[in-house]
C-alpha cells in the first residue's frame, strides 16, 4: 500500500542556504493494509522527518514515496485532497492542534467543508457519530471547549477526525507521550481496535515499550539510517544491532532495578552513529544493519 | 529531613477555589529519593511547587512545612527568597526553556549567581567539576542553549540547581520530554547527585513509574489532591495496598507485553473536579472495590513498617 523507496532528506542550512545536511540515508520501507509499524528512534534520529514526509509537509529529497502506485510528491489539486482523504496524521501536543477560542466541533466542520460537502447532513451526521463512537466519545464533546477536556480526550478527538473520513493509514507521532500512564493506554487500545478493522499506522515513538505493545513490525532509526528492522519479536525478542541494545537496556523496568554502575553509566548512545554499512537479512523478517 | 504536615493549597479561580491539595502530610529523610506520582490534576506539581514558591494564582490554605527543624515560611514570598537556591532548590518542568536563548551558559549561570549575591568566578571550578561528573565538558559554558540537546540542558539546569549544596531539590518531570537514552541519562545524575551529598533530600515527581522503579527509595502516589499510598519502592511495585496504584500499575506496557496477546484495561473514568471534590473516598467512582463504608474518607494509616495507605480495604488485601 504505501511504499517508502530509498528516501533521503537534505536540509539546507546557514545563511543563503549555502550548508547541506543529510537528516535522512536511503530509507526504504513498505506498510501494508490493516499493520502497524513502528519507528523508534531518539530525537534527532530522523522518525518525525520520515512521518512529516509520508504527509508531505517536508519534501522529499531523494527517493520517492508511493501510496498504491501513486508517486505522491507528483500529487496536486484534487489528487492530493483525495491522497489526504485516505491518509492522516496525529501529532504530539494535542492542545496546539486546536484553536482554543472555538469549541472543538470547529474542527469536524472544516473536515466536511474541504472533504465532504457533497455528503447530506443525516449522512454525515451517522458518519460524525460512527467516528466519534469508535474512540468512546458522545457527540455533546463537540460542545466543548479545548481546555474544557483532557488530553487523552483531545487526542481521540483528533483520531476521530481522521476517522471521519475513512483513512487507510494514519501517522501517529508520538501522540501518547504527552499522556498520563492511564490514558495512554486507552489511546493505545483504539488504535489496537482500528488496526484490527483494517487501518494502517505508522507508530512514531521513542518509547520502546510502547512500540511493542502496539506494532507487528519495528525500524530503529539512527541518525537518520535503518539500522534494524523486522517483525515485533524479532527485533526485540533478538536485537542484532549494538544500538538495539542499548536502546533497549535503557528502558526503566518497573520490577527490575538498573544496578547503580549502570544507572551512572553515561555512554552515549548517539555517538556511535556509523554511516554507510548496508542492510542483509539476518534471517526472515529480521533486517539488520552491518558495516564493512 | 523535611516534614509536611496537613499542607492545603487552593488554586483560585473565577468559579471557585480548587482545593488541589487538601491536606497532605509525609516526611522525607536525608538522603532519601521520594517519587511521587499520580494522573495529571492530581496535585503533584502543585505541591512540588508549593515547597518553594507559590505563583499567584495558588493560596495557602493551611499546614506547615518544616526542613531541617526549622519552619519554611511558604506562604510569604520574601521571607522564602533566603531559603531559595541555598536550601531548596528546583529543577523545573520546563528545564529546557528556563535557560535564556539569548546567552551562552556560562554567562547566564554568572548572572544568575551574581543576582543572588554570589560570585560566579568562585563558583567556577566546582561548576565545571560538577558539569564534568554528568559528563558535559567546560566548552558547554560557552555554548548557547540552541547548541544542546535536551537532556544535556537538563543537566545543565541540574548542576546549577544544587550548585549550593540545598538541602531539598524538586525534580519536578525532568525526565518526561527526553527519549530513553538522555532519560537514563538523567536519572542516572539524580542519584549520583544524591549519592555524593551535593542534595540532602530529593523529590522527584513525575507520571512514570517506571522511572521512580529505578531511582527513588520510596513512592508517594497521589489522588484527586489527597495521598493515596507512601511505600518503600519495592513494596509499591510489588505489593500496592492501594487500589489505584494497582490500577496505575497494571496499565504500563513492559516490553514483552502486546496488544495482540494481552490487552492492558487502563483505568475507568476521570478523577474528579477538585472545585466541590465528592466526599468520601475520591477515588471511589472508579475504584473496582468500592463498597458502602467508602462515602467516608479513608484515613492515611500505616499498615505495615513505612507503608501507608488510605483505603478501607487495605489491610485485606495486603495479607490477600
Amino acid at each position: 500500500m504505501l511504499k517508502v523507496e530509498n528516501v533521503s532528506k537534505v536540509f539546507r542550512s546557514g545563511a543563503f542556504g549555502g550548508k547541506k545536511s543529510r537528516v535522512i540515508h536511503d530509507v526504504d520501507f513498505e506498510v501494508k493494509p490493516g499493520e502497524v509499524v513502528s519507528l523508534i528512534g531518539e530525537s534527532g534520529s530522523g522518525k518525525t522527518t520520515v512521518g512529516r514526509m509520508i504527509l508531505r509537509l517536508t519534501s522529499v529529497s531523494e527517493g520517492r514515496i508511493t501510496f498504491d502506485g501513486e508517486d505522491i510528491s507528483a500529487l496536486k489539486g484534487s489528487g492530493l485532497k483525495s491522497y489526504y482523504r485516505r491518509v492522516q496524521g496525529v501529532f504530539q501536543d494535542p492542545f496546539s492542534s486546536f484553536n482554543p477560542i472555538f469549541k472543538v466541533g470547529r474542527v469536524f466542520r472544516t473536515i466536511r467543508r474541504e472533504f465532504l460537502g457533497d455528503l447530506d447532513a443525516a449522512a454525515w451526521e451517522a458518519r460524525l457519530t460512527g467516528a466519534l463512537n469508535a474512540v468512546g466519545l458522545e457527540i455533546a464533546a463537540l460542545d466543548k471547549f479545548p481546555h474544557q477536556m483532557s488530553g487523552g480526550q483531545l487526542q481521540r478527538l483528533l483520531i476521530a477526525r481522521a476517522l471521519v473520513l475513512d483513512i487507510r493509514l494514519l501517522v501517529a507521532d508520538e501522540i501518547i507521550s504527552m499522556l498520563d500512564a492511564s490514558t495512554r493506554i486507552d489511546v493505545l487500545n483504539l488504535l489496537g481496535d482500528l488496526k484490527r478493522q483494517g487501518l494502517s499506522i505508522i507508530f512514531v515513538t521513542h518509547d520502546l515499550a510502547l512500540g511493542n505493545y502496539i506494532s507487528d513490525r519495528i525500524i530503529i532509526l539512527q541518525k537518520g539510517s535503518i539500522v534494524e528492522m523486522g517483525a515485533t519479536d524479532r527485533v526485540f525478542g533478538d536485537p542484532q544491532h549494538p544500538y538495539t541494545r542499548s536502546l533497549l537496556d535503557a528502558v526503566p523496568h518497573l520490577h527490575e532495578r538498573w544496578s547503580d554502575a549502570e544507572l551512572k553509566d553515561l555512554g552515549l548512545v548517539a555517538d556511535t552513529a556509523r554511516f554507510g554499512g548496508h542492510l542483509i537479512e539476518h534471517r526472515e523478517n529480521h533486517l539488520v544493519r552491518v558495516y564493512s | 529531613m523535611l516534614a509536611v504536615s496537613d499542607l492545603k493549597i487552593h488554586y483560585r479561580t473565577l468559579a471557585g477555589s480548587v482545593k488541589a491539595l487538601d491536606g497532605v502530610t509525609f516526611s522525607v529523610a536525608d538522603g532519601e529519593i521520594m517519587g511521587l506520582a499520580g494522573e495529571s490534576g492530581c496535585g503533584k506539581s502543585t505541591l512540588g511547587k508549593a515547597l518553594i514558591r507559590l505563583e499567584e494564582r495558588m493560596m495557602y490554605a493551611g499546614g506547615q512545612v518544616t526542613l531541617d527543624g526549622k519552619v519554611l515560611p511558604i506562604a510569604d514570598h520574601k521571607a522564602m527568597n533566603p531559603y531559595r537556591f541555598r536550601h531548596v532548590s528546583i529543577v523545573p518542568q520546563y528545564a529546557m526553556s528556563a535557560l535564556n536563548p539569548t546567552r551562552r551558559i556560562g554567562r547566564m549561570i554568572d548572572e544568575l549567581l551574581d543576582a543572588r549575591g554570589l560570585k560566579g568566578s568562585t563558583l567556577r571550578p566546582e561548576l565545571e567539576r560538577r558539569l564534568a561528573i554528568l559528563g558535559l565538558g567546560p566548552d558547554v559554558l560557552g555554548m548557547y542553549p540552541i547548541e544542546l540537546s535536551g537532556g544535556m540542558k537538563q543537566r545543565v539546569v541540574m548542576v546549577l540547581s544544587t550548585l549550593l549544596d540545598p538541602s531539598l531539590l524538586i525534580a519536578d518531570e525532568v525526565t518526561s520530554a527526553l527519549d530513553v537514552a538522555s532519560q537514563k541519562k538523567v536519572a542516572g545524575a539524580l542519584v549520583e547527585f544524591r549519592d555524593r551529598g551535593y542534595v540532602k533530600s530529593m523529590i522527584v515527581v513525575t507520571h512514570d513509574l517506571a522511572i521512580l522503579a529505578q531511582v527513588a527509595d520510596s513512592i508517594l502516589i497521589m489522588y484527586a489532591g489527597k495521598l493515596a499510598e507512601k511505600a518503600p519502592t519495592r513494596t509499591i511495585v510489588e505489593a500496592p495496598a492501594h487500589p489505584y496504584t494497582r490500577l496505575l500499575l497494571g496499565s504500563l506496557p513492559e516490553v514483552g507485553i502486546r496488544f495482540e496477546e494481552k490487552r492492558l484495561p487502563g483505568i475507568k473514568g476521570r478523577p474528579p473536579s477538585l472545585l466541590s471534590p465528592p466526599v468520601g473516598c475520591r477515588f471511589r467512582d472508579r475504584c473496582p472495590l468500592a463498597f458502602g463504608k467508602c462515602v467516608e474518607e479513608p484515613p492515611f494509616v500505616e499498615i505495615a513498617p513505612g507503608h501507608q495507605v488510605a483505603c478501607w480495604k487495605a489491610d485485606a488485601h495486603a495479607q490477600g
